[in-house]
C-alpha cells in the first residue's frame, strides 16, 4: 500500500502537505544546508514588505512554557532585493514556494501584488494581514471585517488571477469564522490559520517588559490548541476552501491533529528554531501516521475530525 | 549577505564526560561530522529538555575547544554557565546522554598571516573558545599575552593547559578574590604598550568588548570580537539575536549567528546596541 501524499490547495498540487512556516525559514537558504527544499511540500517565505525594513530592537526573543514570543517587527530586504535575491535563488533549487507578503497599507498590499506578477516559480501568495508586530495595532488588517476585506480585494485586483490567493489570519479576534467569511468573499482561495497570538512577558527581576517591542508573536505547542479549534471552526463553516494550518507543530502526532481538523497542508514554525530537521522528521512521521490509520491518500484524512 | 557556515551539520551525538570546572561545566560531546569542520569562534546549537521538552528553543554554546579522541572520534568540549532552565537541564545529564547537534555554526576568528603579538583578552565564560585561538596562534609563531576576568576568582575560567599555551595569563577580579582587583581594561592598556601588541581579540560580556574596543579603536589596534547574544535558532531564521552593524555609511541589524559570532570590532555600531 502506497500512500497518495499529495495535496491540493486552491487547485494547486504540492507533492507533500509539510510546509515551512513564514517568518520562520527566512527565504530557506539557511535550512537547504540541512536538507533539499525540494523535500518539502514548499517554502514560505518570510513576509515580505514593498520596501527594506530592520525591523524592531533587541531583545526580540523570550523563551516562555512550550513556546516563545517574537518582536522581530518584519526586518527584511523590501521586495525588489527579495525579487533579485532570494527569489531568484529559490528558482534554482527546483521547490515550490510560497511567497508571502506584508503591507503597512492597503496600497501597498496591491502594490506588492503588482511586484509579483510574472516572476516566476511561485506557486501561491500568501498574504500576511495579522502580523502582530506593528506599532500600531490598528494596523493588525485581520482583526477588523472591513480592513480585511480590502486588503484581500486590493491583493486579488492587482494580482489578475495569476496565483491563488492564501489569506493569514489572526486567532485574536472574537469571531474567526466572520473575518474567513469577509476574505473568501474578498476572493481569498485559502485561509492561513493561525498566525502568533499577542503576548508579553514581564521580567522579574526589572518588572519592565522583557520585549523591547513590550509586546510579541506567541508561537510553539502553548497555542496549538487555538489553531486545532479555528481551523475546526473555519473548516465547519467552510467545507470546500483550502487551508493551511499551523500553529505549535513539533512531531508528527500534531501535525495530524491540525489535518483532522480541517488542514490540507501544515506548516512548521518554531519546531524549526530548536531543530533544523524538523520539518522533514514530521513530514516522515505524519506519513506513517496516516497510513496506520489505513488512509491511502492524505487528503482523505482532511477534516475527518468532522464526521460524525 | 552572508551564508551559513558551510561545514554546519545536523546529527546526534554522545555525552561523553561532564564535570565541573570552578562555577561552569565543562562537557566533553561526541559530535560526528561536526568536529571536523569547527574553527576556533565557531558555536554549536543544542536541544535541551528530551523529546518532549517543553523548552522549544535551542541553547548556543561557544566551541571551547574541537579534536579527534583516539576512542571516541569527533569530541567537542564546551565550557557551560547555568544561566536558565536550559542549561540547568543540560548540566544534570550524566554520560550517555543523546543530545540531538547542530554545527559548526557561525564565524571563526580570522588568523593572521604573520607572527604579530596578539592579546586575548576573556571574561567570565567568554574565555573558554580563546584557549583553543591560542594553539592555533603559537602555532603560526605568535606571542600570546592572555587577559583573563571575571566577578569573583570562582567565575575566572583559566585552565592549567589554556595557561600553558600563552606567553602570560594576567586575571583580574571585581572583587579581588583573584588575580588583580578590576577590570581587565584596566590591566590592557599596559600589557599593550609592553608586549607591543598587534591585535587583539576578546570574547565576553557586551560592556566588557566595548570598552576592550574603545581602548583597541584609540590606540588602532585591530580587535576581533566575539559576541553573545540571546538566539532562538543558531542557524539564521529566526532574526532574533541581530545587532546593530554598520553596512557602508548605514547601521544594520545584522544577525550573529550568521555574520557573528566573531566581528570585527569596528563594525558595531556600539551606540547603538542595546543595553
Amino acid at each position: 500500500m502506497t500512500l497518495d501524499f499529495s495535496t491540493t490547495i486552491a487547485g494547486v498540487r504540492f507533492k507533500n502537505p509539510i510546509f515551512t512556516a513564514s517568518g520562520c525559514a527566512a527565504s530557506g537558504k539557511e535550512l537547504s544546508q540541512f536538507f533539499p527544499l525540494k523535500e518539502l511540500g514548499a517554502v514560505v517565505t518570510k513576509s515580505i514588505m514593498l520596501k527594506a525594513r530592520s525591523g524592531r530592537p533587541t531583545p526580540r526573543m523570550a523563551e516562555t512554557p512550550s513556546g516563545m514570543l517574537n518582536s522581530i517587527g518584519l526586518q527584511g530586504p523590501g521586495i525588489d532585493a527579495f525579487i533579485e535575491e532570494d527569489l531568484a535563488w529559490l528558482q534554482t533549487q527546483s521547490c515550490d514556494v510560497i511567497v508571502s507578503i506584508a503591507g503597512e497599507t492597503v496600497d501597498e498590499y496591491g502594490a506588492l501584488a503588482r511586484r509579483l506578477r510574472g516572476q516566476r516559480g511561485i506557486k501561491a501568495i500568501e498574504v500576511n494581514i495579522s502580523c502582530p508586530n506593528v506599532a500600531n495595532r490598528g494596523q493588525v488588517f485581520s482583526c477588523d471585517p472591513v480592513t480585511a476585506r480590502a486588503a484581500i480585494e486590493a491583493v486579488r485586483i492587482n494580482l489578475g488571477g495569476e496565483f491563488p490567493i492564501i489569506a493569514k489570519l489572526s486567532p485574536d479576534v472574537t469571531d474567526i469564522v466572520a473575518i474567513a467569511r469577509e476574505v473568501i468573499e474578498a476572493g481569498a482561495d485559502g485561509l492561513a490559520l493561525i498566525n502568533t497570538l499577542l503576548g508579553m512577558v514581564i521580567n522579574p527581576k526589572t518588572l519592565r517588559p522583557h520585549l523591547a517591542g513590550k509586546t510579541g508573536g506567541l508561537s510553539g505547542p502553548a497555542i496549538r490548541p487555538v489553531a486545532v479549534r479555528a481551523i475546526f471552526q473555519v473548516r465547519e463553516r467552510f467545507p470546500s476552501v483550502a487551508i493551511v494550518g499551523m500553529g505549535g507543530v513539533v512531531h508528527g502526532e500534531d501535525a495530524l491533529e491540525l489535518v483532522a481538523a480541517g488542514a490540507d497542508a501544515v506548516s512548521i514554525g518554531t519546531a524549526s528554531f530548536g531543530n533544523p530537521m524538523s520539518v522533514i522528521e514530521i513530514r516522515d512521521r505524519l506519513s506513517t501516521l496516516i497510513q496506520d490509520h489505513g488512509f491511502t491518500r492524505f487528503s482523505d484524512a482532511v477534516g475527518v475530525a468532522h464526521e460524525r | 549577505m552572508r551564508q551559513i557556515n558551510k561545514a554546519a551539520r545536523h546529527t546526534t551525538g554522545r555525552l561523553l564526560s561532564i564535570r565541573k570546572a570552578g562555577t561552569y561545566f565543562h562537557l566533553v560531546l561526541q559530535a560526528e561530522g561536526i568536529a571536523e569542520g569547527a574553527k576556533p569562534g565557531n558555536f554549536i546549537a543544542l536541544s535541551v529538555g528530551g523529546d518532549q521538552s517543553s523548552m522549544l528553543l535551542h541553547r548556543v554554546f561557544a566551541i571551547y575547544r574541537s579534536r579527534q579522541d583516539p576512542s571516541h572520534g569527533s569530541v567537542i568540549e564546551l565550557i557551560v554557565a547555568r544561566s536558565g532552565k536550559g542549561t540547568d537541564w543540560l548540566v544534570a545529564q550524566s554520560e550517555g546522554t543523546l543530545l540531538k547537534i547542530t554545527g559548526p555554526l557561525g564565524t571563526s576568528f580570522p588568523l593572521p598571516a604573520d607572527p604579530v603579538n596578539v592579546a586575548i583578552v576573556g571574561g567570565g565564560y567568554g574565555a573558554a573558545p580563546l584557549f583553543d585561538l591560542a594553539d592555533h596562534l603559537k602555532v603560526r609563531g605568535c606571542r600570546v599575552d592572555a587577559i583573563i576576568g571575571a566577578a569573583t576568582s570562582s567565575k575566572v575560567f583559566a585552565p592549567l593547559e589554556g595557561k600553558r599555551t600563552v606567553n602570560s595569563v594576567t586575571v583580574t577580579t571585581d572583587d579581588g578574590s583573584a588575580g588583580i582587583q578590576g577590570r581587565v581594561t584596566d590591566v590592557l592598556p599596559e600589557i599593550i604598550t609592553r608586549q607591543r601588541i598587534d591585535l587583539i581579540y576578546s570574547c565576553g560580556p557586551m560592556a566588557m568588548l566595548r570598552a576592550v574596543d574603545d581602548i583597541a579603536r584609540s590606540l588602532s589596534i585591530p580587535h576581533q570580537v566575539s559576541v553573545e547574544e540571546a538566539m532562538a535558532c543558531g542557524v539564521g531564521i529566526c532574526m532574533t539575536c541581530v545587532l546593530p552593524m554598520m553596512r557602508g555609511d548605514e547601521v544594520k541589524m545584522i544577525r550573529t549567528c550568521i555574520e557573528g559570532p566573531v566581528i570585527d570590532g569596528e563594525e558595531i555600531a556600539w551606540d547603538e546596541v542595546a543595553r
